[in-house]
């Protein structure tokens, strides 16, 4: 059972890394962009970058203000 | 993308781990056992091998669209945490990697272990630093090679780049016999996060049925746009940088299993 939650542990570290809001955003980026594209016959190329920006400020600002407490 | 992007990418992504693996293969060898600390180095790169052997056909499997998806995914959810933490670092919020102060942690724990052995490895703990080492700082790595180069279509290619930076680390480091102090690991992970996020944009996006304007040049524009995001915004919370910053600072020895 222990060598089952370290295995998970480590591919869990591994993907997701240090901030799972990350990873989260970029599965809800990506479902959004292929609603658009598919559902909404919508070609959101424009959709990801957007994301990215947002997300990696999001994860900045809690960094820092975590460093600064 | 052309094959010396694909190459270039994976070299200097590997060099950084490779880097940071001789580190702890040195602290093993110096400290521990020579032998030991290069029969684990062996039996982790060939367990790396393995897996890069086994991975590549598997994923070749995957239909063209879904793999562009599940790739591109993984690869802007890594691309994304080494960016991050290569802006925190250049703006002070992190302290810098220092492979120095990496190596004189791994050898006070080394020396501080218990001895034995196990079968023909005379020293099981320098065995088992250096595998672990050399196998958790390659995994990313052999994931890209597989990755970027079924993607391209050209795992070998790949493989090429990842061997001329464990080839041209391990010359320096036999060279030198010391750690890899002067190397610019951090602006090295700044590059492949860059990278690894550009390139991810770019593959998810396709995978998720998007067409890029322009279609393949649409990465000359996302690669000098997410690296300007990247500089600019480290340069905007460089401003704000606590004046106690941790900038210059040794860092800590990376803990086993995180990626940069």
């Amino acid at each position: 059972m222990k060598w089952i939650r370290s295995f998970a542990l480590f591919w869990y570290d591994f993907v997701v890394g240090d901030d799972w809001r990350v990873a989260a955003g970029v599965v809800v980026a990506l479902g959004a962009t292929a609603g658009l594209v598919h559902a909404a016959d919508v070609n959101a190329w424009w959709l990801l970058p957007l994301a990215v920006v947002v997300m990696l400020g999001l994860s900045l600002r809690r960094a820092v203000a975590a460093a600064s407490r | 993308m052309s094959g010396l992007v694909l190459v270039l990418t994976v070299f200097l992504a590997c060099t950084v781990e490779a880097v940071e693996a001789l580190t702890i293969v040195l602290a093993a060898g110096t400290s521990r056992n020579w032998r030991s600390a290069l029969q684990g180095t062996a039996a982790a790169l060939l367990a790396l091998a393995v897996t890069v052997a086994a991975l590549g056909p598997a994923i070749g499997l995957i239909p063209f669209q879904a793999l562009r998806l599940v790739v591109g995914a993984l690869l802007l959810v890594f691309g994304l945490q080494w960016l991050r933490k290569a802006m925190l670092r250049a703006s002070g919020y992190k302290a810098l990697h220092d492979e120095s102060d990496a190596y004189a942690k791994e050898v006070a724990a080394a020396r501080a272990a218990a001895g034995g052995g196990r079968g023909i490895v005379t020293d099981w703990y320098a065995f088992t630093l250096s595998f672990k080492g050399v196998f958790l700082e390659g995994l990313e790595v052999a994931f890209i090679v597989v990755t970027f180069g079924n993607n391209q279509g050209s795992v070998p290619l790949a493989a090429l780049g990842a061997v001329a930076a464990v080839v041209a680390v391990t010359g320096v480091g036999i060279a030198v016999r010391a750690p890899l102090a002067r190397v610019p690991e951090n602006s090295m992970k700044f590059a492949v996060g860059i990278m690894l996020t550009a390139f991810g944009v770019f593959w998810a996006g396709e995978g998720a049925g998007v067409e890029w304007p322009g279609a393949d040049a649409a990465l000359l524009v996302l690669v000098p746009a997410i690296a300007l995001l990247g500089l600019g915004g480290a340069a905007l919370m460089r401003r704000t940088s606590p004046a106690d910053s941790p900038l210059g600072r040794p860092a800590a020895a990376p803990a086993k299993g995180t990626l940069t």
